[in-house]
């Protein structure tokens, strides 16, 4: 019984150290992330990336896909937390020692967007670039691309 | 005459809004002005800053314009896409009135545009400017 007690606290310990219990990959949930990361562009998901490249991102942001993107520390230091607490630790189709940093290189990303749909989205003023995820599927930042 | 009463409180309120606005922008340059040690500043030469093509900073920004197109009172756009609402504040009166975001912006795109960080008297000029549009 006792050992169950322990179990079960152990448990509850876990769970609360967590970010936010049932915390979504696939929509952005901490309020700091949300605002700093979609002052240019929509805030992705921690889950399109693993882990480690959004390590590297964070830890890059001077030279932001060229750009500086620079926070300051209590900030960075918040949003990188969250990513790795919710980010995979691995990526389906990404090697275990690949540091992906866009999500539009990814084989599954390349394969749902062909050469064809680029061009298309790229000479489009509207959209613009593959990185505008919003300029085509609506619901994007809620975690909505079954739109298309 | 309750009509009549709520649109000169909605009148009154805006433009409480509107001198609070004023009066935070005011604080940021006076600010500046402090810190460059001069009595005012020169919307001309933040213009020519603002309009000015630059080689220290990133390749893909060589120029305020690069996002934020050459007329300040018109909408821009971020490499990604995404829309800029405009840098003039007679189209923005939002513009420049939080301090820590006006800094923010500055460090970061003086070093995007320029590969440094502005003086505090090229950020007045550039305000200065802004302000003028």
């Amino acid at each position: 019984m006792k050992k169950l007690t322990t179990l079960v606290s152990a448990a509850a310990l876990t769970v609360a150290s967590l970010p936010a219990l049932g915390a979504s990959p696939w929509m952005v949930e901490n309020n700091t992330t949300k605002s700093e990361c979609s002052d240019c562009h929509m805030a992705y998901a921690p889950g399109f990336l693993p882990e480690r490249s959004w390590l590297a991102i964070m830890n890059n942001l001077s030279d932001h896909f060229g750009e500086d993107a620079s926070l300051g520390d209590a900030a960075r230091q918040e949003i990188s937390n969250y990513l790795v607490a919710v980010a995979p630790k691995e990526l389906r189709g990404v090697s275990s020692i690949a540091v992906p940093l866009r999500i539009t290189d990814l084989r599954w990303f390349r394969g749902e967007h062909g050469s064809r749909l680029r061009n298309r989205a790229e000479n489009n003023p509207n959209i613009g670039t593959m990185s505008n995820c919003t300029g085509c599927h609506r619901g994007a930042e809620r975690g909505f691309f079954d739109d298309d | 005459m309750k009509t009549k009463l709520i649109i000169t409180t909605g009148a009154a309120l805006l433009f409480a809004a509107g001198v609070l606005a004023n009066a935070q922008r005011d604080a940021i340059v006076a600010s500046l002005a402090s810190q460059a040690g001069v009595s005012s500043f020169n919307a001309d030469a933040g213009r020519a800053m603002f309009l000015g093509n630059f080689t220290g900073g990133k390749e893909a920004t060589p120029s305020c314009t690069s996002c934020h197109t050459n007329n300040p009172q018109a909408q821009g756009r971020t490499r990604v896409g995404k829309v800029i609402e405009p840098m003039a504040v007679s189209r923005n009166p939002e513009r420049f009135t939080d301090p820590e975001k006006v800094e923010k912006w500055f460090r970061r795109n003086c070093t995007s545009v320029l590969g440094r960080e502005c003086t505090a008297e090229e950020k007045g000029n550039f305000l200065a400017f802004m302000i003028s549009q």
